[in-house]
């Protein structure tokens, strides 16, 4: 059972209206995003090419292990977020709350495996800048593989951060029994946004972690 | 008689090189399309306005859709006309690009604020370069700080001089004379003073100038010395007995890499494998050379290339 | 009608005049008008920069100011002119005020995102004018590494954050304009019954959408090479400056697009009204917005001819740049057979829309100079390129601006201006902006480079006469700024369709109620349906 009916604002015709616009407008959203990160994408590749084994020598300081871990826990708060969409389109109070709840745990996992991460690097002075320092002869050029890690992974961790924020704010409301058959956009529209970020990392994590070890 | 009315109304430069006439000529058939089309639409617009202007305020003139034929005639015409432009000036730019084989080179450092030129006979100018009429010059040009241009109006040619790489243009002069040359490419505070002068001479005026001076070491022979205190000798031994590779004969050539990939040895190659060796190592040697990076600066650099480059089969240098 | 006294008419104006309801209105018009307002502050502050600009190139020495302030000024005049004015200029004015209106219905799709970009401009544009009061920045809008990124000395991440945050709302406006005009037309008003204003704001915003991001990032990245010592232009570390140029060149050749895409569909509307007339070939010129759109996306490198790019880049950028050329040839064409056998009314909007046409056309024109790989090493970075890119920018997307706030300043405001100072207004526009950039057009060929506060004696003559222009193209702005600011307090009450035009905007009144229409319309027939258009109709 629904609390209200849904609400329609002023410039909207009707409920679907306002439901294919905010969708549409999400989606016009995503991408711009892509074309965020594009431009990131766009110079690492440029540079792979000119500084392939520099690349590689980087890419193998890069911790595999955390790197999988945390592109396991990504696909698994997809799964939840799907599944808490789901909850909300079936006024599903119970689901919407739980699965939210989860996406937000698996949500600041990644942030803290991140974080775990980034304090390996520098610890073992690999943060570009004066206080860099890596042995072997690619020390110069590897620098630049830094450089792109830490713009590219820290740019996808804003986002994920922004994120977690929504989940919250998300939660809130679906505590409050806002969310049913009647009117779910603001999960919907939320889910394509955090699906999103999950495929940034898909493209994020072969690029930085196996594709740069191979060349 | 063209360029003379032109130059005498002060539209366009000397025109001091073997191009400089060429893109004028380009210049002026864009001028003539520019006038013609400008004028084309002006004289429709005036015409109409006039002759339709609105008598009465119920006038409702009868609606005109369009014209299939007319789109297509307005859309194929420019196209050709700008197709035609474009191959003319890709032509002429292919032209500006590819320096004749026997260009004398001339070496160029650009930095905040002043040009740096050297000639392979070993003079030294700042911001000025002496060169003979009538001779084809190549420019091999880096920076050692920020992005600057070379810029030799009337030559009608520019290149931007990059740090971490080399540029080159080629002009051939036609005209003896003093010419403006400008950085054309804004790197800070003294971008606009940083310009100078080409003085371009009869070639028995150059070789006088060239030996006028102090006598100074040409360029390969600087790099020979250079190449000997830097003890770069005790591993490129010419015969090929020492840990790294013989350098004779090798500018020019294509060197198969550890990596399995070839490259061609050019000025880029030789900077690069001094000051950042283990980048690019030839296949069969180990990866010991240490790096020169701080200890060469980029004069120096252009003296150890031009010895590399003199390095013919026979092992000698050449002056 | 009884003898009650007459109650004036509640619009979106004088629905309330609390600062609050101004400062928190979701009403597109509202917004349209904040933007007004801002972008008019930022016209003076970068035309007073020009002024300067000018003033010490009256003379070849450097006598007005230092080097290095006369290279902050250059920089500042080009920040402020293109991220603070020209770019929102159009679509956050005009756009933001007509679109909805134009398709019939009450508002944007997102009006809060509406009034936040205008929030995000204005938090950008501080973040801007303290770095510009605080010492000023002097790497030119370019931003080229590694110039900037290392070697400055002055405020280039405080500015370069400004113009990163300014973007997003760029981006914000065209999501909004893509979703609205997606999902909001009135019943009847098909894609191809558009205006073509809409059209143009359509193709506008899907580069602002495209463009932007990567414009952000990469300034970014400069902002955190020059923060934090991370090399990535750095060719020490094996960075390449010039990757910079591709990634900015990216955006701000598309940006171009936005900045004329939205002056060409005020073109269309002026020209369709004061011919009286449907315009020629609509859906070509509907076409010919997407096409430049589209086509404005692969011809960055047209930019960097002399760059270090590959020959063979330059010679693909340079094809396609010829082609970009056409869509806008193809429009200038229809718009004069619009004219042909119309009405034709002088009044001043058209004034100014033959003001675009004509230096427009110049403009345009020139382009395919620089465009020609062989003579574009000789003009590169000279005064051609300045005149080319201000014929286009002022005499093109200014003129249009001016044309369009004059179209639609009686449905703004519901007052007329005084017709005949417009009309003087737009002619000592046309006159001074003509004396002040057509030298330069010489002055690039005769080799004087751009960003030089000093030059050789030769070059003075020209100068002086760009210079004199400037002056009479400066009162040229001033003279719009006093009559329009005169009508809204004096002028004229205007009718709901006081030019007699056709279109959405006019079937409501003047100014228009907070919702738009007291009834949603239903749209039966095409855009400009002059010829149907019946007798005595106009109110």
């Amino acid at each position: 059972m629904s609390e209200h009916s849904a609400q329609v604002a002023h410039q909207f015709d009707d409920a679907t209206q306002q439901y294919e616009a905010s969708t549409l407008g999400m989606w016009a959203f995503l991408i711009t995003e892509i074309m965020f990160f594009g431009g990131l994408f766009a110079g690492f590749f440029v540079y792979i090419l000119g500084h392939a084994a520099a690349f590689a020598e980087g890419s193998r300081h890069l911790d595999l292990a955390l790197g999988t871990v945390n592109t396991l826990v990504l696909l698994g708060s997809s799964l939840t977020m799907a599944l808490a969409v789901r909850g909300a389109q079936r006024g599903d109070r119970r689901g919407q709350v739980l699965f939210l709840v989860l996406t937000i745990i698996l949500g600041v996992a990644f942030l803290g495996i991140k974080g775990l991460e980034y304090a390996h690097k520098f610890e073992q002075h690999l943060v570009p800048g004066p206080l860099f320092r890596m042995e072997g002869p690619h020390a110069q050029s590897a620098q630049l593989f830094f450089s792109f890690y830490f713009a590219m992974t820290g740019v996808h961790a804003l986002h994920m951060i922004v994120g977690v924020g929504l989940l919250a704010w998300l939660l809130v409301n679906a505590l409050r029994g806002r969310y049913s058959a009647e009117y779910f956009t603001p999960v919907e529209v939320s889910g394509l946004y955090w699906h999103f970020v999950d495929v940034v990392w898909i493209f994020l994590f072969p690029t930085l972690y196996l594709v740069a070890r191979h060349v | 008689m063209w360029p003379q009315v032109t130059q005498a109304l002060r539209l366009v430069p000397e025109q001091a090189s073997t191009v400089a006439g060429q893109v004028d000529a380009l210049f002026l058939f864009l001028v003539a399309i520019t006038v013609f089309f400008t004028g084309l639409i002006f004289l429709l617009v005036v015409v109409f306005a006039l002759k339709y202007r609105r008598r009465s305020d119920d006038e409702r003139p009868k609606a005109i859709h369009g014209s299939l034929v007319l789109e297509a005639f307005w859309t194929v015409v420019p196209l050709g006309i700008a197709l035609a432009i474009f191959v003319w000036g890709t032509y002429l730019y292919y032209v500006i690009s590819r320096p004749p084989a026997a260009a004398m080179e001339i070496y160029v450092v650009g930095k905040q604020w002043m040009w740096k030129l050297q000639h392979p006979t070993g003079q030294r100018e700042i911001n000025e370069l002496h060169v003979p009429v009538n001779r084809p010059v190549r420019l091999t040009m880096t920076s050692e700080d920020v992005i600057h241009s070379f810029y030799v109006p009337a030559f009608r040619i520019k290149a931007d001089v990059v740090p971490g790489k080399y540029t080159s243009t080629w002009f051939e002069a036609t005209k003896t004379g003093e010419y403006h040359l400008f950085c054309a490419e804004y790197c800070g505070t003294s971008h606009a003073v940083m310009g100078g002068r080409i003085v371009v001479m009869e070639p028995a005026e150059y070789e006088r100038w060239l030996t006028g001076g102090a006598s100074a070491e040409s360029l390969p022979a600087a790099g020979e010395a250079l190449f000997a205190r830097l003890a770069c000798n005790t591993c490129h031994k010419s015969d090929g007995s020492g840990r790294g590779p013989s350098l004779v004969g090798k500018f020019g050539k294509t060197e198969r890499l550890a990596s399995g990939e070839t490259v061609v040895v050019d000025e880029s190659y030789v900077r690069e494998s001094i000051l950042n060796p283990q980048a690019k190592i030839t296949t069969g040697y180990p990866p010991i050379m240490p790096t020169f990076k701080g200890l060469v600066t980029e004069d120096q650099l252009l003296q150890l290339i031009a010895y590399i480059k003199s390095l013919k089969m026979d092992g000698q240098a050449k002056p | 009608m009884s003898d009650a006294p007459h109650e004036p008419r509640q619009h979106y104006l004088n629905c309330d005049y609390s600062v609050r309801s101004w400062l928190l209105t979701t009403d597109h018009k509202r917004i349209g008008i904040l933007y007004l307002v801002s972008i008019s502050a930022f016209f003076v502050l970068g035309g007073v920069m020009a002024g300067l600009l000018r003033l010490e190139l009256l003379t070849p020495h450097g006598d007005l100011v230092q080097a290095e302030t006369y290279n902050k000024f250059f920089t500042m005049h080009g920040i402020t002119m293109i991220f603070f004015f020209l770019i929102p200029s159009i679509p956050a004015v005009l756009g933001n005020f007509l679109v909805p209106i134009m398709i019939g219905a009450r508002d944007l799709a997102f009006p809060k995102i509406n009034l936040l970009s205008w929030y995000v401009y204005t938090l950008g544009a501080a973040f801007t004018v303290v770095a510009m009061v605080t010492g000023g920045v002097d790497t030119g809008w370019t931003f080229y590494t590694p110039y900037s990124s290392t070697y400055a000395n002055t405020n280039v991440i405080l500015t370069a954050l400004g113009v990163f945050i300014t973007g997003f709302s760029s981006i914000l406006t065209g999501l909004n304009f893509v979703v609205t005009i997606h999902k909001m037309r009135a019943p009847g008003l098909t894609w191809f019954r558009l205006p073509l204003f809409i059209w143009a704001h359509y193709a506008t915003a899907l580069i602002m959408l495209l463009g932007t991001p990567v414009v952000a990032i990469t300034i970014l990245l400069v902002a955190l090479e020059r923060g934090l010592g991370i090399g990535i232009f750095d060719p020490a570390i094996g960075g390449d400056p010039v990757l910079f140029q591709h990634l900015f060149w990216f955006y701000s050749h598309p940006a171009v697009y936005i900045m004329i895409l939205p002056s060409m569909g005020v073109m269309s509307e002026l020209v369709a009204c004061f011919s009286r007339k449907r315009v020629f070939g609509y859906a070509f010129v509907a076409g010919s917005s997407m096409a430049i759109a589209v086509l404005g996306f692969l011809v960055w490198g047209h930019h960097m001819f002399v760059s270090s790019q590959s020959m063979y880049a330059g010679i693909i950028f340079s094809l396609l740049s010829f082609l970009v050329a056409i869509p806008s040839a193809v429009k200038v064409f229809n718009w004069t057979a619009t004219m042909y056998k119309g009405s034709i009314s002088l009044q001043t909007p058209m004034l100014y829309a033959f003001g675009f046409v004509g230096l427009f056309t110049i403009g345009g024109l020139t382009g395919l100079f620089l465009a020609t790989l062989a003579v574009d090493v000789h003009v590169h970075d000279t005064y051609f390129v300045v005149a080319h890119f201000h014929y286009i920018m002022v005499g093109g997307a200014i003129m249009g601006f001016l044309g369009g706030l004059h179209f639609w300043w009686p449905k703004i405001t519901g007052r007329m201006y005084p017709d005949a100072w417009g009309r003087l207004a737009a002619v000592i526009l046309f006159v001074g902006f003509n004396m002040t950039f057509f030298p330069q057009f010489v002055l690039g060929f005769l080799g004087m480079p751009r960003r030089y506060h000093v030059y050789p004696p030769e070059f003075q003559m020209l100068n002086v006469l760009s210079t004199a222009g400037a002056v009479i193209l400066g009162l040229g702005y001033v003279l719009p700024a006093l009559y329009l600011a005169w009508s809204i307090f004096k002028g004229k009450p205007a009718g709901d369709n006081p030019w007699g035009a056709t279109g959405l905007e006019w079937h409501t009144p003047s100014p228009p109620p907070t919702f738009n229409f007291e009834q949603t319309p239903v749209v039966r027939e095409e855009a400009y349906a002059y010829d149907s258009q019946l007798e005595g109709h106009r109110v």
